[in-house]
C-alpha cells in the first residue's frame, strides 16, 4: 500500500488516480499509524515552501516523514514535495527543509539567462546522471516529462539522478538511498510518468 | 530543452463534444473521455476542456465528464468556460483540473484573476482572450466572442497577467476557423507585451502551419487547435515528427 501524505496542500486526484491506473493500492492520508504501516510513502505538495513546511511541522507529519525516511522504506516526493526534503528554501525568506538530503531550493532565475520564462513550465528531456537510478528502470535517456516550477534544488549535487535542461541543468530528480524526488509530476506526464511511478511502487526496502 | 506543446482543445456542451466555425454551427464531434484518451495516448501534451453549457444541468454533466477524463488521463488539464468565482475554480480543480482559464469571467470581474493566483498559485491560472480587429485595434471580445468590449488587448492581457495570470491563450478571432495559419502579427503583439507562457489558438489548417508559428515568432509556447485534430486532418504523432525535423523541440511519443 502506498500511503500518500495528505497535509492539505495540493490537490491529490491526479496522483491516487495514476497510482490506481498501475493497479497500485494508494490511500491519501494525514493519519500517521497509517503512513507507518504503509509499504511506501509519497510526499505531494504544490505552493509556497514556507506554507507547506510549516503545516507539515503543525500536523505533526514533518515527524512522520524522517521517521519513514530512516525505516529505509521507499518514500518520494514529488514537485514542492521533493523540495521539502532538502534542508532549506530561499522562497519567500528563508525556510528550513526536513534535510533527509543536502541541498537547498533557489530561485531559477539566479541560474537561467534572462530571457527565458519562469515558471519553467512544460515538458522537458530527463538527462540521467551517473549509472541510470531505479526509479527510471523504465525510462529512457532523453524521454520527457511535465514541470512546473520557479524554483529548483542547489547545492545538491551528491543526491541528483537526473537533470532538464533550462538554460542551465536544473535538478529534476534526487535521491539518497531510499528517499527520493522528483521536481516535475510523474503523475501529469503520460506514460513516462506512469513508468516512474511504477518502479517506484516495485522497490523492495532500502534500495541501491 | 523544454518542449513547444501541442494543445488540442474540446468545446464541451451537455457532456458532448463540438467545434463552432467563426464560433457559430456547432457541430457534434465525439466523447470527450473517448478524444481525450486517444490524444494523451497519440502524443498531445496537454488538453483544454472549454465548458460552452449554459444550464446547471450542463455544468454538472461538465464536472462529471472532467472527473472521469482526469482519473483516466495524466497530462495536465486546462478547463475554462463558465469559470466566474473562486468557487468556479474551486470546482474543477477538485475534479482533476490542473489549470484554470478565465475568460468573460475576468472581464466581469477583473479582481478574480488576483484572488485565484494568491489562492492557487499563478500557473494554475490562464487569461484566455477572444480578440478581434477592429478598425485595426486589437479589441477584447466577451461572451464566446460576440460581444466587443471596447478593450484594447494588448493591454488587457499584460494587466492580467501584472494581476497574476500565468499564462496567456490568445484567440484570434479573425483567423478563427479559417484554417490559413495562426493570427502572427496578432501573436507577436503578445509575445512581446509578457512574460508568460504565450499559446496561440485559432486558424492552424495543416502541419505547415505550427511549423510557421514556431520558426516566426520563438516567443509562443504552445499551439492549440481544435477541428483539424479532432476530424483527423493533422494527426499529433505526424505533426510531431514534422517539427523535429524542423528543428523545433517537440515531445515524441
Amino acid at each position: 500500500m502506498v500511503a500518500i501524505i495528505d497535509y492539505g496542500v495540493g490537490n491529490l486526484f491526479s496522483l491516487k488516480s495514476s497510482l490506481a491506473a498501475i493497479g497500485a493500492t494508494a490511500t491519501v492520508t494525514a493519519d500517521r499509524d497509517v503512513i507507518r504501516a504503509a509499504d511506501r510513502v509519497i510526499l505531494p505538495g504544490v505552493g509556497a515552501f514556507g506554507d507547506a513546511a510549516e503545516k507539515l511541522r503543525a500536523t505533526g507529519l514533518a515527524d512522520v516523514v524522517t521517521e519513514v525516511a530512516k525505516s529505509g522504506k521507499p518514500i518520494m516526493g514529488i514537485c514542492l514535495g521533493m523540495q521539502l526534503l532538502l534542508e532549506k528554501s530561499f522562497e519567500y525568506g528563508e525556510h528550513e527543509g526536513l534535510g533527509l538530503i543536502e541541498g537547498e531550493i533557489r530561485p531559477i532565475a539566479e541560474v537561467i539567462p534572462r530571457e527565458l520564462k519562469i515558471p519553467h513550465i512544460g515538458w522537458n528531456a530527463l538527462h540521467f546522471c551517473g549509472n541510470k537510478h531505479p526509479l527510471f528502470k523504465y525510462l529512457n535517456e532523453g524521454d520527457c516529462v511535465y514541470f512546473v516550477h520557479s524554483y529548483y534544488g542547489a547545492r545538491c549535487e551528491g543526491a541528483v539522478i537526473a537533470t532538464a535542461e533550462y538554460g542551465a541543468a536544473l535538478t529534476a530528480a534526487v535521491a539518497k538511498g531510499n528517499v527520493m524526488g522528483c521536481q516535475f509530476h510523474p503523475e501529469k506526464s503520460g506514460n513516462a510518468g506512469l513508468a516512474i511511478l511504477r518502479a517506484f511502487c516495485e522497490m523492495e526496502g532500502t534500495v541501491c | 530543452m523544454i518542449t513547444k506543446r501541442i494543445i488540442p482543445c474540446l468545446d464541451v456542451k451537455n457532456g458532448r463534444v463540438v467545434k463552432g466555425v467563426n464560433f457559430e454551427g456547432l457541430s457534434d464531434v465525439s466523447s470527450p473521455v473517448e478524444l481525450a484518451r486517444y490524444y494523451s495516448e497519440n502524443g498531445a501534451d496537454e488538453l483544454v476542456f472549454y465548458d460552452i453549457t449554459a444550464s446547471a444541468e450542463g455544468r454538472e454533466l461538465f464536472t462529471d465528464i472532467l472527473t472521469e477524463v482526469a482519473s483516466k488521463i495524466f497530462i495536465p488539464l486546462t478547463v475554462g468556460g463558465g469559470i466566474n468565482t473562486l468557487a468556479d475554480f474551486d470546482r474543477v480543480l477538485k475534479c482533476g483540473a490542473d489549470k484554470v482559464s478565465v475568460n468573460s469571467g475576468a472581464i466581469r470581474n477583473p479582481a478574480l484573476i488576483g484572488e485565484a493566483a494568491k489562492r492557487y498559485g499563478d500557473q494554475c491560472v490562464v487569461i484566455s482572450a477572444d480578440v478581434k480587429r477592429v478598425d485595426g485595434v486589437f479589441r477584447v471580445f466577451a461572451k464566446g466572442g460576440r460581444e466587443n468590449t471596447g478593450m484594447e488587448a494588448i493591454s488587457w492581457i499584460r494587466h492580467c497577467v501584472d494581476m497574476g495570470a500565468g499564462e496567456v491563450v490568445l484567440n484570434s478571432i479573425d483567423t478563427d476557423g479559417v484554417k490559413r495559419g495562426f493570427d502572427l502579427e496578432m501573436l507577436a503583439a503578445v509575445c512581446n507585451a509578457v512574460k508568460v507562457p504565450v499559446i496561440a489558438s485559432g486558424g492552424a489548417g495543416k502541419i505547415e502551419d505550427f511549423i510557421t508559428l514556431f520558426h516566426t515568432l520563438p516567443g509562443v509556447d504552445a499551439g492549440l487547435a481544435a477541428s483539424i485534430f479532432h476530424f483527423g486532418e493533422v494527426k499529433i504523432s505526424d505533426l510531431k515528427e514534422e517539427m523535429k525535423k524542423a528543428g523545433i523541440p517537440a515531445r515524441l511519443v
